[in-house]
């Protein structure tokens, strides 16, 4: 079978695309945009009718579009986008021309099939599950078999993504270790590996269940499993959108990671533990020990905290470093005030830095605390912790990445270049706002999912003090900005896609690999290993993020503490 | 072989040629980290949480 080798060079990155990868990273960023397209517009559903002054959705219709908004947001909207970035990671990174398109194709239209046969389920309205669809309650089949196929499509993608790898290695188009972010891909889709085989563990049986094959479904055994995946799932993002922030931070300053070494090893600490998180969901069932709940969500967890850690100080670090070897060296933070707070891909990504490490990490090591876990367990604080993780996190460095991906993946300049400078700003600052009112409202009592806080009508309605309602009015309008914010995103993303002026260049072709394409790597010239030289100050090469990691640990520490306090006062011991 | 190194390019093949550590041998190995990255979690949330449940006693 005749392989296609042609690829394409970027005039303005350098970056080597293989025509067939090039095709599918689009297809599956679009299919994820789309995914974000309905998810957006059924947040904005949610937010209305939680905001307790306007309550827009009857009850019924309130948990359809909650569980929609959840499965096309956390799970096709990432995963699509995710898939894109494994291919981007491999081929283009590597030089190299991706395993078996045509497997991809087919792993492709499995997702979107599922993604779609999931939707109509839901839709129809018979499959309000939720997201987390605990049995007893049950779905339509549709509503689960749509997931098996999705999750079959993500599994095989990520074995054509392990399998470029070996091609790559193979062909000989990289020398030595894959580039930190392809491993950080490497991660991801280790992790995506687990999480789906976890999935079909207990979706294939929930499905026949569903159709009357199987009879029962422990309720415990079923969270346990499902957590595995649901948490997981999540856990692939945090390692997609680490790699993000370190292609950004070399695509923007040419910055190179502090120490290689100490990254890759985070990124190994995540692969051997970050999917253990996933026992926090289980604090406080009682059918499982406190070893099994403590070593899981404790000694293993913080293994893989210690490793986001990292990577918090090691990209602004990084960043800190390339740019004062271009001269900002003066005082603590020149080098971040002259930063390109204009270039949404910058500003998007630290924002998605700082709010996943001070909001999404804290809260994650409060909750994962067995004692603490009592305080907020199933209150709005847990989906205020998430949307800081998953939304300030991962969608805001995916989005930060498409203002880069435009020109030099679709060849477009952007519609409204204007409206991007703004759009990372009213989106972070939306959703952070969003994410901390949640977890205020959370600390104080008001449950997650639930349609009305007061239980109006209940034969035992709870009394909530004025500023539980005052945090969700706060979230409420935080959330709206957040919509403006995906709007623009949307807006500016499929116009210049679609409508954007071409950039043409010309002569332009595509050279198969055969003819010269994708050399081997010229040898470096051999130099003495230099110094930072003269940047930095007080002996550290990075000042500034040194300050920062210690307003960070500093804030990590009384957050803590100040709940192990708010404890006491729940529970009184005499 | 035994023969000295004409060229520096030689002399970066030596060096080239030393032990590769064992970490950067699990590191750069993706599917001996696959194989540890799916069996970790299995064995230490999915197998031990199931074990557990499957212990907890039938009410009468």
């Amino acid at each position: 079978m005749a392989v296609n080798r042609n690829f394409r060079t970027c005039p303005s990155t350098g970056l080597v695309y293989h025509e067939p990868a090039e095709k599918l990273i689009r297809w599956n960023a679009v299919a994820g945009v789309v995914s974000l397209l309905v998810g957006g517009v059924l947040a904005l559903l949610v937010t209305l009718t939680r905001w307790p002054a306007v309550k827009l959705l009857p009850p019924d219709w309130f948990y359809l579009v909650l569980t929609a908004h959840g499965l096309d947001m956390l799970v096709f909207w990432i995963i699509f986008f995710e898939i894109a970035v494994l291919y981007f990671a491999a081929s283009t990174l590597l030089k190299c021309r991706l395993a078996t398109p045509k497997v991809a194709w087919v792993a492709f239209w499995l997702m979107i099939v599922g993604a779609i046969t999931n939707n109509i389920a839901v839709f129809k309205g018979d499959s309000s599950v939720m997201f987390t669809s605990y049995v007893p309650m049950g779905a339509h089949p549709l509503f689960y078999l749509g997931f098996i196929l999705f999750a079959v499509g993500a599994l095989v993608a990520c074995f054509v993504f392990f399998g470029t790898l070996v091609v790559g290695k193979a062909e000989k188009t990289y020398n030595g270790s894959i580039p930190l972010v392809t491993f950080g891909a490497v991660t991801a889709a280790i992790i995506a590996v687990f999480t789906i085989a976890a999935g079909a563990i207990i979706l294939i049986p929930t499905f026949l269940w569903s159709v009357g094959l199987v009879s029962h479904i422990d309720s415990l055994m079923y969270r346990t499993v499902w957590w595995a995946f649901g948490h997981s799932s999540q856990q692939i993002n945090v390692a997609a959108h680490v790699s993000v922030w370190y292609a950004i931070a070399a695509i923007v300053f040419g910055a190179k990671p502090m120490s290689e070494k100490v990254s890759r090893g985070a990124f190994v600490l995540y692969i051997l533990f970050l999917q253990l998180a996933s026992a926090h969901h289980l604090l406080a069932d009682p059918g499982l020990t406190s070893n099994w709940k403590i070593f899981n969500t404790s000694y293993a967890m913080y293994l893989a905290v210690l490793a986001s850690m990292v990577h918090g100080l090691t990209v602004p670090g990084a960043i800190e470093v390339a740019q004062r070897g271009k001269g900002f060296n003066k005082g603590l933070f020149e080098w971040l005030r002259k930063a390109p707070w204009g270039n949404p891909c910058f500003s998007g990504m630290f924002m998605s830095l700082v709010g996943f490490g001070f909001l999404g990490g804290i809260s994650g090591v409060m909750m994962g605390t067995e004692q603490l876990n009592l305080i907020i367990h199933n209150t709005i604080y847990v989906p205020g912790h998430f949307h800081a993780t998953v939304v300030v996190g991962t969608t805001l460095a995916f989005m930060a990445l498409t203002y880069f991906l435009i020109p030099t993946l679709f060849r477009r300049e952007l519609m409204f270049p204007g409206m991007a400078k703004w759009q990372t700003y009213v989106y972070g600052l939306g959703m952070m706002g969003f994410s901390v009112f949640m977890m205020g409202a959370g600390t104080l009592g008001v449950p997650r999912r639930h349609w009305d806080m007061a239980f109006s009508g209940a034969a035992l309605p709870h009394e909530f003090p004025g500023a539980a309602y005052l945090m969700m009015g706060l979230m409420a309008v935080s959330g709206v900005l957040a919509t403006v914010g995906g709007a623009m995103y949307l807006v500016n993303t499929v116009g210049s896609v679609f409508f954007g002026k071409k950039i043409v260049t010309p002569d332009f072709k595509r050279v198969p690999v055969r003819e010269g394409m994708a050399p081997a790597r010229p040898p470096e010239p051999a130099v003495a290993p230099a110094g930072h030289g003269a940047i930095g100050a007080g002996g550290f090469v990075a000042p500034g993020t040194f300050v920062l990691a210690m307003v960070f640990l500093t804030s990590f520490v009384l957050y803590y503490f100040v709940n192990w306090k708010y404890l006491s006062t729940v529970w009184p011991l005499k | 072989m035994s023969q000295a190194p004409a060229t520096p390019g030689a002399a970066d093949d030596d060096v080239h040629d030393e032990p590769i550590p064992m970490m950067q041998q699990l590191i750069d190995n993706p599917f001996l980290l696959l194989f540890l990255g799916v069996a970790m979690p299995t064995v230490l949330y999915i197998v031990w949480g199931v074990m557990e449940i499957v212990g907890i006693p039938l009410a009468k």
